[in-house]
């Protein structure tokens, strides 16, 4: 059986776990080198999860009344690189509250949980790679990097496309924000460029007037040297 | 290329609305195959547990197909087994997986003769501290099929081992359990996992 396999990324466009400016590597970052494998079957097939889940989600409305903080929108298209639509992605979000604080039990942010905000959606990407979250602005929060140590606002995401090789967890940032400069999570990333691309981009287009700013944020996963066959 | 790729960052530790649905159970009675409990801890380079790692699985079935499109061997598919499972470490590292043996899957191979693999989960390493997944795999202990393995077979022979579980000794009022093995991820030092570069 012939395999295609996914794109290497270039240097420089994932961390090195070897980071040690963010505390938490020094233990658990391997020392061997990854050994590098070429992709079989094991590599390029992948989970797949329910169709037809939604695409667009709010994560705003609480059992009992509206989240507390600034409303945003955040929408964007799940690519590969060679920039075409990846339909049906799975995308998992998780994220602090407008305090800065998750709504988890080993978060200690002595900040207010908001019980009309748990700060995590589920999005199935459309036919067009396009998915839609509405959801609060995260606040700042403290954590125990180093003295005085603060993580820029963030989202996470997770998301599923193709193959298992293509597997991705990162964050999303938000531009102007002064914390990004001295973050070691987000510093991680060498290329300057790559940094860029984890921040969204303020969006006047997708901003709904007399309701929400809107942020553009777009997630691209390895491609592929050849078109894969079809079923 | 057209566009440029998304950078990978660390899962966090807050990643607890992942683990919603009981994903360490990937079988269920219809499933076909030999079930396998697999348990093993995840430990950092003090060897201190790792209380908040999230592991992903991606597996064959019990006939060596993967539930995905690409996969066309002629080979059944098991409406009762997807293949796909996710679980996070406790509070002292430990997790659990409930799977079956999954069957040998093609390799890649230049001739039209295939190469097997031997039986294999695939695993993804989440974690706080992590900023780029870990990719590892679990093969079963005794598989012949293990000694013509490509994957085992590009591993120095001196880290091979920390691929292969080991089987856990059956209680002997426990017959009819299912095979019970044991995988433990070092994340780092002595006799740190193998990680792959995929
Ligand atoms: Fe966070």
């Amino acid at each position: 059986m012939t395999v295609v396999g996914y794109r290497r990324p270039a240097p420089g466009i994932n961390p090195d776990n070897n980071s040690s400016a963010y505390a938490s590597t020094r233990a658990r970052a391997p020392r061997h080198p990854a050994i590098r494998i070429e992709h079989t079957l094991s590599e390029i097939t992948g989970p797949h999860f329910e169709t037809g889940g939604a695409s667009a989600i709010d994560l705003t409305r609480g059992a009992r009344g509206e989240a507390l903080g600034e409303r945003i929108i955040v929408t964007g298209r799940v690519l590969d690189d060679d920039g075409r639509a990846i339909a049906g992605a799975l995308i998992e979000t998780w994220q602090a509250n407008a305090a800065g604080r998750y709504a988890h039990e080993s978060d200690q942010h002595d900040a207010p949980l908001d019980p009309n905000f748990a700060g995590a959606g589920r999005i199935i990407s459309d036919s067009d790679g396009a998915y839609r979250l509405v959801t609060i602005k995260p606040g700042a929060y403290p954590w125990r990097n180093h003295p005085n140590a603060w993580r820029p606002q963030h989202i996470h995401f997770s998301v599923f496309g193709t193959g298992f090789a293509a597997r991705l967890i990162t964050q999303m940032y938000f531009p102007g924000d002064p914390l990004l400069a001295i973050d070691p999570i987000f510093q991680s990333v060498a290329d300057p460029d790559a940094r860029a691309r984890l921040v969204a981009a303020l969006q006047m287009d997708v901003t709904v007037a007399e309701y929400a700013l809107g942020y553009r944020f777009d997630i691209v996963l390895r491609g592929r040297d050849a078109t894969p066959p079809q079923e | 290329m057209k566009t440029k790729l998304t950078s990978s960052q660390t899962v966090g530790p807050f990643f607890a609305p992942l683990l919603r649905g009981d994903l360490s159970q990937m079988v269920s009675a219809e499933t076909r195959g030999e079930r396998v409990v697999i348990e093993g801890r995840v430990l950092d380079g003090n060897g201190d547990p790792v209380p908040d790692a999230m592991i992903e699985i991606w597996q064959a079935n019990a006939e060596g197909r993967y539930d995905h499109p690409e996969d066309m061997q002629e080979k059944r598919l098991d409406p009762a087994f997807h293949g796909f499972g996710r679980v996070g470490t406790n509070a002292r590292g430990e997790f659990t997986i409930h799977t079956i043996v999954p069957g040998a899957v093609p390799a890649q191979s230049a001739q039209s003769q295939a190469i097997w693999q031997a039986p294999h989960l695939n695993l993804i390493v989440f974690a706080r501290g992590l900023l780029t997944r870990l990719v590892t795999r679990i093969y079963f202990p005794g598989e012949i099929a293990n000694d013509s393995d490509p994957v085992l077979c590009a591993v120095p022979a001196g880290r091979r081992a920390t691929l292969i579980a080991k089987d856990i000794e059956r209680l002997a009022a426990d017959k009819a359990a299912s095979r019970r093995l044991c995988f433990d991820i070092v994340l780092q030092g002595a006799n740190e996992t193998v990680f792959f570069d995929v």
